[in-house]
């Protein structure tokens, strides 16, 4: 059943990451970028992983994509004013070395594990108690590091939408 | 046909026989009995609207259709099922045929982490109350999707408003239900119901003085995520025909409302939980009866307690007007923010520093008798006075 589940939620995650980057509306390809969140999501549910699963669908699918499609239907363009795009041949280039080396390390990675020797994950794996201590233990410099950017990102949108304090 | 195909596909991926059957087997075991409760209690609370509305505005209600109007809500399911589906002409199709299943989907999947009793839970998660919280806001996307895709600026407004709303209240709400989980040391609800068991002064909301300002935070939160007045915005009948789902007809607006009844039950079962001891009725006798028995007076001790909240977010509706979006946005980020940040902090030192004893659960509760008789005085002298002052008639009834 978790091959099966995992087969139908990489699949739903694939068609929604081609209806982000194929759909010309840009509600159209809020809502597929969507669509992918939840399937990740699913993806960490059936990978012994519920906590990240749950922040996926909280954070990315609750929280910022709502803003997301919040700001695309405040301007709420009209469908003619959306231009024809045209890819310049170099942003193709520029695609085609970002992307086809990260391919290749995936698929590297992917071939060169040996999934046999491999133990299973001990109990409470995954857990709020597991990621909590890995969080604010192993992790507390990094943890630490990343909220003052967040700070820092903060403060930054509020000195921008207020020009005086 | 299609068997052949899927069978295949699985042999293709090495997929053990009848992996997609088992799959399609647990959905149709679990989702059948939820479907059926999230119906039945769509129903009855509309039944409980209706009656409730009816007599706070000194009428019936409906009283044709069953004994009181019982069945009411069943006939009028029959009429919408009847009735023609519209889909407006410029209207994204696609989006507007997925925004009501969206809305749907985002109450149905909660109530499989609400315990009804020790045992009858669906899905005791070890992050249940997380994964009520992360799933309830995947509803603000379909009420934005049902306003964008009609393509009407009542709908748009209806669902900007609802974005806005949502987006904001899912703070002080989700900070009401760490007060819960800090409390209990768990998030799983059926641990955080357990840990209340005892007299009824064990109940987390009689535990320290911070909870009872924490459930008021966390109610008044859930009235603006089920988008009830005094928050009713985003379908404000009087500025926006009827906001995010204006367009929608038939059995696609019943969905709508079963899934408004749904999310408001959902709302009322995980504050039981969090600071009413969930499906523990406060007496220890009738609490540790235990198997069949003492599961289905637990369910029914849940259930009770469950709309009878349900029944004071309907008395708060036919009781206070709509304020306007600039009052709702301010009492969220100026007042119940700050408040809950700091009930958070003093929450955590209490459950730190003083031991839990049943006496201050006691004194407690004797307070907030004394308290709510005081504020009955208070309000029976303030009507007094106001009636003397502008010489009001007395209503005859």
């Amino acid at each position: 059943m978790e091959k099966t589940l995992f087969l139908i939620l990489s699949a739903v995650a694939i068609i929604g990451a081609l209806v982000t980057v194929t759909r010309k509306n840009p509600l159209g390809s809020a809502i597929g970028l969507i669509v992918t969140f939840v399937a990740l999501s699913g993806l960490y549910f059936t990978s012994d992983a519920p906590f990240v699963g749950a922040l996926q669908v909280l954070v990315y699918a609750g929280a910022i994509m709502v803003l997301v499609v919040f700001v695309i239907m405040l301007l709420n363009l009209p469908e003619g004013e959306l231009e024809e795009e045209k890819i310049p041949p170099r942003s193709w280039a520029l695609a085609f070395f970002s992307v086809v080396p990260l391919g290749f390390l995936c698929i590297a990675q992917i071939l060169s594990t040996k999934f046999e020797d491999k133990e299973p994950v001990g109990e409470g794996f995954g857990s709020v108690k597991a990621v909590g201590q890995l969080l604010f233990g192993d992790y507390l410099l990094q943890f630490e590091v990343v909220s003052l950017l967040l700070l820092v990102a903060i403060v930054g949108a509020i000195v921008m939408a207020k020009k005086r304090l | 046909m299609t068997y052949t195909i899927v069978n295949h596909v699985l042999d293709y991926f090495e997929l053990e026989q009848g992996g997609l059957w088992s799959l399609i087997g647990a959905i149709a075991v679990w989702a059948a009995p939820i479907t059926g409760f999230v119906a039945i209690v769509g129903l009855v609370s509309i039944w409980l609207e209706r009656k409730i509305s009816a007599h706070i505005q000194c009428r019936l209600g409906p009283m044709e259709v069953g004994p009181h109007g019982l069945l009411q809500t069943l006939a009028d399911g029959i009429k919408l099922l009847g009735k023609e589906d519209l889909v407006p002409k410029n209207a994204d199709r696609a989006l507007f045929a997925l925004a009501p299943m969206m809305v749907f989907a985002a109450t149905f999947v909660s109530f499989a982490c609400i315990p009804f009793s020790e045992k009858a839970i669906i899905a005791d998660l070890d992050i249940g109350i997380f994964f009520i919280a992360a799933v309830g806001s995947l509803e603000a996307i379909g009420v934005v999707m049902a306003g964008w895709s009609s393509n009407n600026k009542w709908s748009l407004f209806g669902a900007v408003r609802a974005a806005t709303q949502v987006v904001s209240y899912e703070i002080p709400l989700s900070l009401a239900l760490l007060a819960g989980v800090l409390c209990a040391g768990s998030m799983s609800l059926v641990d955080i119901s357990q840990a209340q068991g005892g007299w009824i002064w064990s109940w987390f909301i009689f535990r320290n003085p911070f909870m009872w300002i924490m459930f008021l935070i966390y109610f008044i939160a859930s009235l603006a995520e089920c988008q009830r007045a005094p928050f009713d915005l985003p379908e404000a009948e009087s500025e926006l025909v009827s906001g995010f789902h204006t367009e929608y007809s038939g059995m696609r607006f019943a969905i709508f409302f079963l899934a408004e009844y749904g999310k408001m039950y959902v709302v009322s079962a995980v504050g039981v939980v969090l600071f009413f001891g969930g499906w523990l009725s406060g007496i220890p006798a009738i609490d540790g009866i235990g198997g069949i028995t003492g599961n289905l007076i637990g369910a029914g001790v849940m259930i009770t307690k469950s709309f009878l909240l349900v029944c004071v977010q309907m008395w708060i509706r036919w009781t206070l007007p709509r304020i306007r979006l600039d009052q709702v946005m301010d009492l969220c980020l100026k007042y119940l923010l700050p408040i809950s940040l700091v009930c958070l902090m003093l929450i955590a030192v209490w459950q730190g520093l003083m031991p839990t004893f049943d006496e201050f659960g006691i004194a407690m509760i004797a307070a907030m008798a004394l308290g709510f008789m005081q504020m009955r005085r208070i309000y029976r002298k303030a009507i007094e006075a106001s009636k003397t002052r502008l010489s009001l008639p007395t209503m005859k009834v």
